[in-house]
């Protein structure tokens, strides 16, 4: 898309407009976390006592600490499965009932989560009537909840990027005889291993932030950040609310700059390294050796 | 040379298949069919709270099956849940058109710019959506009250007199929903307007199109995709949103998230949540279908 051009007034001012209305009330938020008033939206002064007082807030401590172990766990189960699931749909092709399985691994995505929710929950209700377990809602349920929902995104990223690469790779392992468990580990896995990454990265900042699903199949004394933070801004506004997203958003940020500047330069070092093996490739062969550079340097 | 890829894969094919397609019909197909079977269930005062759709009688040998069309007969012949459905079908839909006509813009300005800073821009459209989605909605909640943000700003300024209503109202509903939803729409738009072979427009230049004909009969057709799979990201969860009609939607906004929800949670009434759901999959259906049609097509890069 990009002509060479430098963009008109009129496509800057557009990205201007946009830029603020995203960033607005984020940046209102933040400002208004250091005022010293109780009265969230009345500035009072300069202060950092919401910042002291989230902090020992034991409630919301503990909501971090839980939200933060379902997130870990879920996301390496979404990621998992989700890299399976993404291999089967981009390099199985058509097999039997996989129209049902490319339609279950999207309808997660954007199914309003009220549905899947409830659903969900009647499932380990049923499952408690039939088997005995799960027991209780707790940890289990929502990792269950938020596996599934995170596996979709997970499954999607990993597709479109096996969509991208090279088959070329995985042919040539096949000719040499390499037996398939071994190419997808030694070669289809660290050539995704960048979309795995945003996968886990994704799924970990789906699962930290969900509410609704999480509320359905929450339990007594399993309550995540989210139902913590919902449960106080139903009642209106709250310093220490805006204390938590500032925090929040300065990590994201942070995480979010780091994330990118890596992944730009990893992209650029295999660039980098691509077109060095091109050049040794396209060199006249050294005399006596019939293969091009890079293979004889091959131990 | 494919086919015999796929050949080796043979004997462990299944195998691999087999652990997401067993998982995702365990969490995700199977709950549905125990909606649409507790839907037709009566509430209970019991533990789960409805009752049993079979009911096997030892003394007779009879099977008794009860089905319960009572929630569904009240859902079609009360006008609240209808209105209901209807308004939350109304503001997902004009939700939906108001993340197109501001998202193509940004999503088409991005596709435009130097590579050098695309992905900067990108990332400063994805930050937002890294961020906790709860937290966004609470930050208009400070902006827009009557004794919010932008109320004091412009009364300090003189500007206003009174506080303008802007919070608990139709207008901060469609508001934050479009805040909340705007990413989801400029990411598939910009996936698609971003590969778009810019000779084509080109050639339309130099044959002498406006550049507004241009737009019309080339970009617009060729980013189809994009747009239908970005409208059907917004739409379908818009349907049945909670967070926001409750946080910052005013009593007289209907939706049926939030219906379902009471129903659930407040009325304990969990058949009656059932139907709701019910009824409201079978509104998504061709939405999702479509979704997943434009989506595949997406993946697979096909333009057509």
């Amino acid at each position: 898309m990009y002509n060479g051009n430098p963009l008109p007034k009129t496509l800057k001012g557009v990205l201007l407009l946009g830029f603020l209305f995203l960033y607005v009330p984020i940046v209102s938020l933040i400002i208004y976390s250091f005022n010293a008033s109780k009265l969230v939206t009345v500035w009072g002064g300069f202060s950092t006592r919401w910042y002291v007082s989230l902090i020992q807030n034991d409630q919301i401590i503990s909501a971090v600490t839980l939200s933060i172990k379902i997130a870990l766990a879920s996301a390496t189960a979404a990621v998992v499965l989700g890299t399976i699931a993404g291999f089967v749909l981009a390099r199985f092709g058509r097999f039997r009932g996989s129209t049902l399985f490319a339609g279950m691994m999207t309808a997660p995505m954007v199914m309003p989560e009220v549905i899947t929710g409830l659903s969900m929950l009647l499932l380990f209700i049923s499952m408690q009537q039939f088997f005995g377990q799960p027991s209780e809602r707790g940890f289990f349920t929502i990792w269950a909840g938020h596996t599934t929902l995170c596996m979709a995104y997970v499954a999607v990223v990993v597709r479109s990027r096996l969509i991208e690469i090279d088959k070329s790779l995985e042919e040539a392992a096949m000719d040499l005889g390499a037996r398939p468990m071994k190419i997808f580990f030694l070669i289809t896995l660290p050539l995704v291993s960048q979309a795995i990454a945003s996968g886990f990265l994704l799924s970990i900042t789906l699962s930290l932030d969900d509410l609704v699903t999480t509320s359905f199949l929450s339990g007594p004394g399993a309550t995540t950040l989210p139902m913590v933070i919902f449960s106080k801004v139903r009642l209106g506004l709250n310093p220490e609310i805006n204390a938590l997203a500032a925090i929040t958003v300065l990590l994201v940020g942070i995480f979010v700059l780091v994330a990118n500047y890596l992944m730009l330069s990893a992209q650029r070092n295999r660039m980098r390294a691509m077109a060095a093996a091109m050049r040794e490739n396209d060199a006249p062969a050294p005399p006596g050796n019939g293969a091009g550079g890079a293979v004889a340097t091959a131990p | 040379m494919l086919r015999s890829i796929l050949e080796r894969f043979k004997p462990g094919k299944g195998a691999v298949i087999s652990v997401p397609y067993l998982w995702l019909l365990v969490f995700f197909l199977v709950p549905f069919l125990i909606v649409l079977k507790i839907s037709f269930a009566d509430q209970d005062l019991a533990i789960p709270p409805f009752t049993h759709l079979l009911k096997y009688d030892g003394d007779m040998s009879t099977l008794n099956i009860a089905l319960n069309l009572s929630n569904f007969l009240f859902i079609f012949t009360n006008e609240l849940y209808l209105d209901t459905y209807v308004s939350s079908l109304e503001v997902a839909l004009f939700t939906t058109l108001a993340c197109l006509l501001i998202g193509y813009p940004i999503a088409y300005a991005i596709a435009r710019a130097n590579p050098a800073i695309r992905n900067v821009l990108l990332m400063l459209v994805m930050l937002p959506f890294w961020t906790s989605f709860l937290l966004r909605v609470y930050a208009w909640m400070g902006l827009l009250q009557p004794n919010g943000i932008i109320n004091n700003l412009l009364m300090s300024m003189g500007l206003i007199s009174q506080p303008l209503e802007m919070f608990h109202n139709q207008f901060s509903l469609y508001l934050v929903m479009v805040y909340a939803y705007l990413p989801f729409m400029i990411l598939p738009l910009y996936a698609h307007l971003v590969k778009m072979d810019v000779t084509l427009l080109e050639a339309a230049n130099d044959l002498g199109a406006r550049p507004f004909k241009t737009f019309w009969t080339i970009t617009l057709p060729l980013s189809k995709n994009g747009i239908i799979a970005g409208s059907m990201m917004v739409f379908i969860p818009a349907v049945g949103e909670f967070v926001i009609p409750e946080l910052v939607g005013g009593p007289d906004v209907l939706m049926i998230g939030k219906v379902l929800w009471n129903e659930f949670f407040d009325n304990n009434n969990w058949p009656m949540a059932s139907a709701v759901a019910t009824i409201m999959v079978l509104f998504l259906i061709v939405p999702i279908a479509l979704f997943h049609r434009y989506e595949t097509r997406q993946l697979e890069g096909k333009n057509v």
